[in-house]
């Protein structure tokens, strides 16, 4: 295979499934073969600061022999790459160690969704028109409000991937598809305070980039924090804004996938059928809407991406698996295997959603009299153990007072358990507000939280 | 163990350089003829392989390799970059028209300076033994012998994951000032996770080793008693009680902290975020910014420490930046971009993850050096107090200074003794006010584990240290009253 030319889809897919047909005997392969193509634009100062694009190819193989399973990758499609891969995975089975699960997805009867994800229209987006976008999300975002006094990064990024699956096991599957998005970070001055703020969106098309939220969000968290202080310590009911309330749900997903389960390392396990969380809340992971960036018609190992219910009622209906976590727990996958090119399939989430409860966004703080909206948190990856369930994260955002919005607070933190989390959802909001990428979260309201300030 | 440094390695001698000098002469003067002002390319070839061992087996080996060029142009204010890897002459001349496509929206008119390529563009790796000429089953037996120890030292120990982790990473810069320069970057590393089942649930410990070094790291290493101190610190945690909540003084011993300075001040000196008004330390260089005896060095040149460079991904040399004197702020971190619009010379920290992506100012190992406190003395003054053994990640706001970071083992101090383990929390603060608020140094400086940092998301390793010191207050995110 000559690296140096754009392949088409069909070609990826039929160099994988002839790659995959070197398996000899008990051997199988898994080919996971991409190219891609992307550019970002930052604008400063009312023009480009960078502009920054580039081609890229990549594969994965993945080879199991008698339960011993062995992976190698690269950063090309070059003939002698591709044999060095092989090569190099076969090389790697020989040191893995037998396990009677390990084997590749078989097919099974399970329709993909048929979702037609591949639309073209970022591809028609001019470089000078990417430019012209990231020129004008900062101009906008100086013009919103007097006192934001610079854009630190004001950026357009667009890509287009091509990528196909096969394995010795008879899957083939292909995908072809853009995506572009936009991000701010505007800084808000106000004498010798500054502060910054961030949002940004993620899209199929061009056209659903909501530039205008982006612009309102990022700007108002700036501006919302000048004046911030400490806030005394205290356990106070939570809202948790939409953004910050899709951070913590994408990490209660993340423990309900069963790899985390079956090697003893998630607070849920043997808890199916039981109530984890307020019966008000109702998960599900949902792949097969078409709205959203996580949509898919395939998991990371071939198999129809599908609509999988977590919590129904706040009761824990079941795990996620992926094919290996399937056969060990005597059950069938429900695609969930998650996989960069070039990684072993893990298991976890496409698209998790929360369904909308019945507070009216009116309502919202009268429902709590006093307690504080947490608009942003931090240390998310160093301050939540997925195994304990232990989290305390920093946080920002608002305090509530006698169920109005009141002063701005920061430097401080909100503390407790995944699963008292869970069980102390008092209410959620009747409206799903967007976020990035076409998924939407509607705010939750928690309660007995620790606050950690002064 | 047995030594393995004075055994001779087969070790690879880099015959040619990544790209053929020629050939990067002519992608330099495509860049430039095609409007460009100044250009740079940055080759990379990066081999590495990871052993994962979990529940008591070899789960995955993985091999990566990737190889690749970015050619970035300027012209006045604006920067092209285009990546590629398609290495063939024909490849980098496209790349090379790509990148400066952009940069004629600022035709600069002066005359083109095109110096002839100086330096060595040959490298060698500064390592003992490649890690790449020992065999597998080597790194599988160091594997086994971790998760053996590790169930063996305690029956609370449920679930044991190691691993073990060797990258080789060559690069080739070139600019048309004459720059040209090549490194060879080994690094190996070794992790055991353990979780330790108790009555109160789950708890977790870790410990992780990585060094810029070859196989030899093994020499000074033991995998075993690494994982023995996993499982410690997991087992211990089983007892622990919830943390308090609020400002508390916050004891935190040497080099388990240094991510602390990396988060609450590093960044801050960044100069991309200085020159854009995103940091809090922007105009202030010459003031007092911390205590009176603090001082913070960054220094790529500190082999074999996780951030050790022989030159950044600009090709300078790495050098030892003292960015605060005895509490005075004498200097930011620079790159190239940064340093050629203030007329100074790059401090050698413009670094990237990989050849597609645009170098920006990073740090490399960050540190405070030794104050003159016996560190026994430090705990013995505070009456009550966090003592924090081993600091997690953490994550900055560099304009307001506001960063948090997770104490993954931490005690309590009372009357002066250290007493009971608590339950992991975050720790947060406000990186010039806590500079301030260091009021104790102690003289017995370490650096800590390796890390990598995320900024703007692109991952580099970096190293940090520090003495044990005391805060006088942070806010511990604890759940106890």
């Amino acid at each position: 295979m000559n690296g140096r030319r754009q392949f088409d889809t069909d070609e990826l897919a039929q160099f994988a499934r002839q790659l995959c047909e070197q398996a000899q005997g008990t051997e199988q392969i898994e080919v996971c073969v991409s190219t891609g193509r992307s550019t970002t634009v930052r604008a400063y100062n009312g023009d480009v600061e960078s502009l920054r694009s580039g081609h890229s190819a990549a594969i994965g193989v993945r080879v199991i022999t008698d339960g011993r399973q062995g992976f190698a990758s690269a950063g090309s499609l070059d003939t002698d790459v591709i044999a060095d891969t092989l090569a190099a995975a076969r090389r790697n089975v020989m040191f893995g160690e037998p396990d009677p699960h390990q084997g590749l997805a078989e097919p099974d009867d399970v329709a993909p969704p048929g979702l037609d994800l591949s639309d073209p229209a970022v591809l028609s987006v001019s470089d000078a028109d990417k430019i012209a976008a990231a020129i004008d999300l900062e101009r906008r975002c100086l013009a919103a409000d007097p006192r934001i006094s610079g854009v630190r990064v004001a950026a357009w990024s667009d890509g287009w991937s091509q990528s196909a699956l096969a394995s010795s096991t008879g899957i083939c599957v292909q995908s072809e598809h853009g995506s572009c998005s936009v991000g701010a970070q505007p800084l808000a001055t106000d004498g010798d305070e500054t502060q910054i703020g961030y949002a940004g969106d993620a899209a199929w098309r061009p056209d659903e980039l909501d530039i205008d939220r982006v612009v309102t969000e990022s700007t108002s968290q700036a501006t919302g924090q000048l004046g911030a202080t400490k806030p005394p310590s205290e356990r106070v009911t939570v809202v948790l804004a939409p953004p910050v309330a899709a951070a913590f749900i994408g990490v209660v997903a993340s423990v309900l996938a069963a790899d985390s389960v079956l090697k003893g390392r998630s607070p849920f396990a043997d808890r199916v059928g039981e109530q984890i969380a307020d019966e008000r809340l109702h998960l599900v992971d949902d792949p097969t809407d078409p709205t959203t960036l996580g949509a898919a018609n395939f998991d990371g190992e071939g198999l129809a991406a599908r609509r999988n219910a977590l919590i129904s009622a706040g009761v824990l209906s079941g795990f996620l698996h992926n094919a290996y976590t399937a056969r060990r727990s005597d059950t069938a996958s429900t695609g969930s295997a998650v996989r960069g090119t070039r990684s072993i399939p893990g298991v976890g989430t496409h698209a998790p959603v929360v369904a909308t409860g019945d507070i009216a966004a009116g309502d919202l703080h009268a429902s709590v009299g006093d307690g504080v909206l947490v608009r942003g948190v931090s240390g998310l990856h160093s301050g939540v153990n997925p195994t304990s369930g232990d989290f305390s994260v920093g946080a920002w955002g608002h305090r509530i007072a006698g169920g109005q919005l009141a002063e701005p607070f920061r430097e401080a933190t909100i503390a407790s358990t995944l699963q008292r989390m869970l069980l102390g959802i008092c209410g959620i909001g009747a409206t799903a507000e967007p976020l990035a990428g076409g998924m939407s979260m509607p705010p939750l309201v928690v309660a007995d939280i620790a606050l950690s300030g002064v | 163990m047995t030594r393995t440094s004075d055994i001779t390695a087969a070790a690879e001698i880099t015959a040619e350089p990544l790209v053929d000098l020629d050939v990067v002469d002519a992608t330099l003067r495509a860049a430039l003829d095609a409007g460009g002002e100044w250009a740079e390319l940055f080759a990379e070839d990066r081999e590495s392989t990871s052993v994962v061992f979990d529940e008591g087996r070899v789960e995955e080996m993985n091999s990566g390799r990737d190889r690749g060029v970015g050619i970035r142009v300027t012209a006045g204010e604006v920067t092209g970059y285009a990546h590629t890897s398609d290495l063939s002459a024909h490849g980098l001349a496209d790349a090379a028209r790509t990148a400066a496509a952009v940069a004629t929206r600022q035709p600069h008119g002066g005359t083109v300076d095109m110096r002839s390529l100086g330096g060595n563009a040959l490298a060698e790796p500064r390592v003992a033994v490649l890690p790449a000429s020992i065999g597998a089953e080597r790194k599988v037996a160091l594997l086994r012998a971790a998760d053996d120890a590790a169930r063996s030292s305690h029956e609370a120990v449920t679930q044991v994951t190691a691993r073990y982790g060797e990258s080789r990473r060559r690069i080739l810069v070139a600019n048309t000032h004459g720059v040209c320069a090549a490194d060879d970057q080994v690094r190996t590393l070794f992790s055991v996770g353990c979780v330790a089942s108790g009555d109160g649930g789950l708890q977790t410990g870790r410990e992780t080793v990585g060094y810029t070094v070859g196989w030899e790291l093994f020499d000074d290493h033991d995998p075993a008693e690494l994982a023995e101190r996993a499982a410690q610190r997991a087992v211990t945690k089983l007892a622990a009680r919830p943390a308090p909540s609020g400002e508390v003084p916050v004891v935190i011993a040497r080099g388990g902290g240094g991510v602390l300075f990396h988060e609450a001040c590093g960044h801050g000196l960044e100069a991309d975020l200085v020159r854009k008004g995103a940091s809090v330390f922007a105009g202030r260089v010459g003031s007092q910014v911390a205590a009176s005896g603090v001082t913070l060095v960054d220094d790529g040149t500190m082999g074999p420490e996780w951030g050790a460079l022989a030159i950044d991904d600009e090709g300078h040399p790495t050098q030892r930046n003292e960015l605060i004197s005895d509490g005075i702020l004498t200097d930011y971190m620079w790159d190239w971009l940064r340093s050629r619009d203030e007329g100074r010379v790059p401090s050698g920290n413009g670094r990237r993850q990989s050849y597609t992506h645009l170098p920006m100012v990073r740090m490399t190992n960050t540190f405070v050096t030794n104050g003159d406190i016996d560190p026994a003395d430090i705990i013995a003054d505070t009456p009550w107090g966090v003592y924090v053994a081993h600091l997690g990640g953490g994550q900055v706001n560099t304009a307001t200074g506001d960063f948090v970071f997770g104490m993954t083992e931490s005690y309590l101090i009372e009357d002066g003794v250290i007493t009971e383990p608590l339950r992991e929390g975050n720790l947060i603060g406000n990186g010039p006010q806590v500079l301030l608020d260091i009021d104790a140094l102690g003289n017995d400086f370490a650096m800590g584990s390796p890390g990598t940092c995320g900024k703007d998301g692109q991952g580099v390793p970096v190293g940090d240290g520090q003495p044990t010191l005391r805060v006088r207050a942070l806010t511990v995110g604890g759940t106890a009253a």
